[in-house]
């Protein structure tokens, strides 16, 4: 399809678009269109100028230069609220709820139904049960604190809070990267309906199988331009993938090595916690990467946590490398070599603030200090081979370590990591809203680690992940692994039918799954 | 339905804390009392907490927007000052500027009925006027809340040390009596309901004023704003400004309503103040007080100096208890001097037990959350 065809029928069109941040280019002279009533895809690495590309639709800042088009009218919005009211709306990557406030307050926050003036508390309430059902997830109450949702469910009041401002366009930035995979499947459902109503949707998503399952049309950004739309089935996906890094990448997963009994590093017997975990027992050898599966919240998180000392009544034994520990807070768990990639890089994983040099070297700072002060030598010592080792792409390292991008940041949390030498590592689904070309230097890092001797526990959501990087995989169910699967066993299938705890030999129930 | 209510709670555990905590206390105080369970306790203690509850009601909005306004003491004592000249009643007082050498006559403030109401209206929005001074230097000055309240505190304290050099002034007799007594002795004083005589009346004649003050500001003052746009802004920026920004929400007029309504309250406390003390007087050490028990009385009351989460009722309740505990120092009769030393272990102590529930948690991780 030309161009020219697409902008007669577009709903949304751009065009010379340009956007520079403190000089540094973002968006270069970018034309680009998306219609009612299709899934739009937008591809690229991050850094490839995406998110700059959805904060100037939806209103968060201003391009240099350049016009849109919304409808056949020119417009340009100054404010988030402007292209709201315009039926332009966003579920950002960074959620936007508020957290002390309750799931209703935060779906009706922009616009609540009202009596006599003031907020009719009982309107919100239906308002957010009839979204909330309209996605399929009853579940949640709306007089919970936003707070006390795991992120999962957060995600799913960000999208109903989306819904109710009834959407002409709807932009989705990296919005299923913290959903289950069932509701993933309600959210897809949601689209669909969506799309037959005649919305528009632009959708974001590092995950390439969501992209070939959902998009009508791609479009294919890479340093801050737009280098190609098609319409589905026109590209396979190592043309996409080719478009987007702009490289040949020869196998997406670095070989796996010949499997041999290693020494175990970790062993743990009949781990218990606070009913959410169920007497688990696990070994992860050195240079052994095993991986956690299973759907979302079956004890994956707590079992990286009990590990890392920071769940208290915790019962059982945990062994590393052949000595009993009990890590009582993660300091402890440090000092006997056990690291934690954490699961939000931006609270837990990073004190963002910070500059990058002085990320990198926090868990570390015994290692470069004489008595109490730091070695300011050894520390910049540090901190370049850090930044050397991961090829992180940095300005200074006197950054504040929020400039990187979401790839970036990642790799610093792993690099802090790498510093304080560590037996175990556990990561907690450490690739989540990082583009491919990160993700694959993730996978060469891991497993270089534990060519090195490390042992690693790597949870993640990704299936296709656990497969490609995983020398073994557990799958958790309700607290427990019921399942171990190694060499041949290591297929989509049965990780799906052990996920959901049913007997992969019944052929109806794992056909079932995949419906 | 169990699940809501569980759930409401839950989420307000600070608050159900503050008011057991005061029931508790406030019981154990009338049974040590000597006249315990009686109206005149009920109206001095009405008259001891009313100024406080203000103030706690005035910093519990600031907070709940993750700001602190260390101007709330200052607010209340200028507004006592102004007070001071403009309640005099009966034949009105004449008012003069004395400024830079110069004596500038201003004319003669109405007294009578019409004059009082018109002061108390005068008064307060002084102190709102005062509330959306600091409110525009945060937002549009982008000052931090706490630096920007502390000048403008110091410049409130300055106009009430430029109004009552010395204390002084006088505050309308019958105003005095109404409304620091019980709701009988305000019937027979303003001429209602037969003097306060009639049959009807008899049941909740005993109710002290200032409670009935304080439930109906709490019910026309803080009920709706928390119902509405703007208050619901007020918290939403305390929780996530970034989010609230983001879903388009008038943060700007949400923090200045803040600091507007915080001056509001602290106005009526020093227009209470006034009014039980019959004159002006810019005490200094008094604001200071007055400002760190507010602080005090917010956390008692169970609202996060985080913001976000919290209300104004708590606070009531917050200031209630820090007064209460004061109370028992007059019956257990404590030396004066180490009243602050038992004031501050019981202050520890009481926000010591609100914050037992971290023990409970069994991830560690949530304490930071």
């Amino acid at each position: 399809m030309s161009d020219a065809v697409l902008t007669r029928h577009a709903f949304l069109t751009l065009s010379g678009i340009s956007k520079r941040y403190a000089g540094v280019r973002a968006l270069e002279g970018v034309d680009f269109a998306c219609e009612r009533g299709k899934i739009h895809a937008v591809l690229g690495e991050n850094g490839a100028g995406k998110s700059t590309l959805i904060k100037i639709i939806s209103g968060v800042v201003q391009p240099d230069s350049g016009s849109m088009r919304l409808a056949g009218q020119d417009v340009s919005f100054a404010t988030p609220s402007a292209a709201n009211a315009a039926g332009v709306v966003c579920i950002f990557q960074e959620l936007s709820l508020m957290p002390d406030l309750s799931v209703a307050d935060n779906i009706s926050i922009s616009s609540p139904p009202r009596r006599f003036g003031l907020i009719d508390a009982r309107a919100q309430r239906r308002r957010a049960e009839q979204l909330l059902a309209e996605i399929g997830c009853e579940d949640v109450n709306p007089l919970m604190r936003v707070r006390d949702l795991p992120l999962s469910r957060r995600q799913v009041v960000e999208i109903a809070k989306a819904l109710g401002k009834k959407p002409q366009l709807l932009i989705l930035d990296e919005a299923t990267s913290a959903l289950t995979s069932a509701d993933v499947e309600k959210v897809y459902a949601m689209l669909a309906r969506l799309k037959a109503e005649g919305v528009a949707i632009l959708y974001i998503s590092h995950r390439m199988h969501e992209v070939e399952a959902l998009a009508d049309r791609a479009s294919v950004f890479r340093n801050g331009r737009h280098i190609e739309t098609f319409d589905k089935g026109k590209r396979s996906t190592a043309d996409i993938v080719q478009l987007m890094i702009g490289r040949d990448i020869a196998t997406q997963y670095p070989p796996k090595p010949p499997r041999g009994s290693p020494p175990p590093v970790l062993d743990i017997e009949n781990l218990s916690w606070d009913r959410r975990l169920d007497r688990i027992s696990l070994r992860v050898g050195a240079g052994e990467i095993v991986g956690l599966g299973g759907l979302d919240g079956q004890g994956q998180k707590s079992l990286l946590l009990a590990l890392f000392g920071v769940l208290r009544g915790v019962t059982g034994q945990i062994i590393v490398e052949g000595r009993e520990v009990r890590p009582g807070s993660p300091a402890a768990a440090k000092s006997v070599g056990i690291a934690l990639v954490p699961e939000d890089r931006k609270t837990e994983g990073l004190m963002l603030p910070m500059s990058i040099a002085d990320n990198l070297v926090i868990a570390s700072l015994d290692a470069i200090s004489t008595g109490p002060l730091v070695d300011r030598a050894r520390e910049s010592d540090m901190i370049k081979r850090a930044i050397a080792r991961l090829q992180i792409k940095i300005g200074a390292p006197g950054d504040a370590v929020s400039t990187l991008s979401g790839g970036n940041q990642q790799k610093v949390v792993l690099a802090k990591w790498l510093m304080t030498e560590p037996k175990l590592i556990l990561l907690n689904d450490p690739t989540r809203g990082i583009d491919v070309g990160t993700k694959q230097e993730l996978y060469r890092l891991m497993r270089e680690l534990a060519d090195q001797g490390a042992a690693i526990l790597f949870y993640s959501t990704d299936y296709d992940e656990l497969i490609g990087c995983c020398d073994r995989v557990a799958i958790m169910y309700d607290g427990r692994i019921v399942r171990e699967l190694e060499g041949d066993e290591l297929t989509e299938t049965n990780i799906i039918a052990s996920a959901l705890n049913i007997d992969a030999a019944t052929p109806d129930a794992a056909g079932a799954t995949h419906a | 339905m169990l699940d809501d209510i569980a759930i409401r709670v839950r989420q307000n555990i600070g608050i159900v804390t503050a008011v057991l905590l005061f029931t508790i206390l406030y019981l154990l105080y009338n049974l040590a009392h000597p006249k315990g369970f009686s109206s005149a306790v009920l109206v001095q203690n009405g008259d001891e907490i009313f100024a406080l509850a203000m103030l706690a009601m005035a910093q519990t909005v600031p907070v709940l927007a993750s700001g602190l306004d260390l101007s709330v003491g200052a607010v209340m004592t200028m507004v006592g000052c102004f007070a001071s000249y403009l309640l005099t009643g009966a034949g009105g007082t004449p008012l003069h500027l004395d400024i830079f050498g110069l004596h500038l006559g201003l004319g003669t403030f109405p007294g009578g009925v019409s004059g009082i109401l018109l002061g108390i209206v005068v008064c307060l929005a002084i102190g709102a006027l005062a509330g959306f001074i600091n409110g525009c230097i945060v937002v549009y000055g982008r000052i931090q809340p706490i630096i920007a309240t502390l000048a403008t505190g110091a410049v409130y304290i300055g106009i009430a040390l430029f109004l009552r050099p010395t204390p002084g002034g006088k505050i309308d007799e019958d105003l005095n009596w109404a409304l620091t007594n019980s709701l009988g002795d305000f019937a027979a004083t303003v001429h209602i309901f037969g003097d306060g005589a009639a049959a009807w009346f008899a049941p909740i004649a005993w109710i002290p004023v200032p409670f009935v003050l304080l439930i109906l500001i709490a019910l026309l003052v803080w009920v709706p704003f928390r119902r509405s746009v703007l208050g619901r802004a007020v918290y939403a920026v305390g929780s996530a400004e970034g989010a609230a920004y983001m879903s388009g929400l008038p943060i700007d007029r949400a923090k200045i309503a803040a600091f507007t309504l915080a001056g509001f309250f602290a106005g009526c406390g020093g227009l209470f103040l006034a009014i039980q003390t019959s004159s002006g007087n810019a005490d200094i050490p008094q604001a200071g007080a007055y400002t760190l028990n507010s602080i005090a009385s917010v956390v008692i009351g169970g609202t996060s100096l985080l913001g976000g989460t919290g209300s104004a009722i708590g606070s009531i309740f917050g200031a209630m208890v820090l007064r209460v505990i004061s109370f028992f120092f007059r019956i257990f009769d404590i030396a004066p001097l180490l009243q602050p030393l038992f004031e501050g272990l019981i202050l520890l102590g009481a926000v010591c037990i609100g914050a037992l529930g971290v023990l409970r948690v069994k991830n560690t991780l949530e304490l930071f959350r």
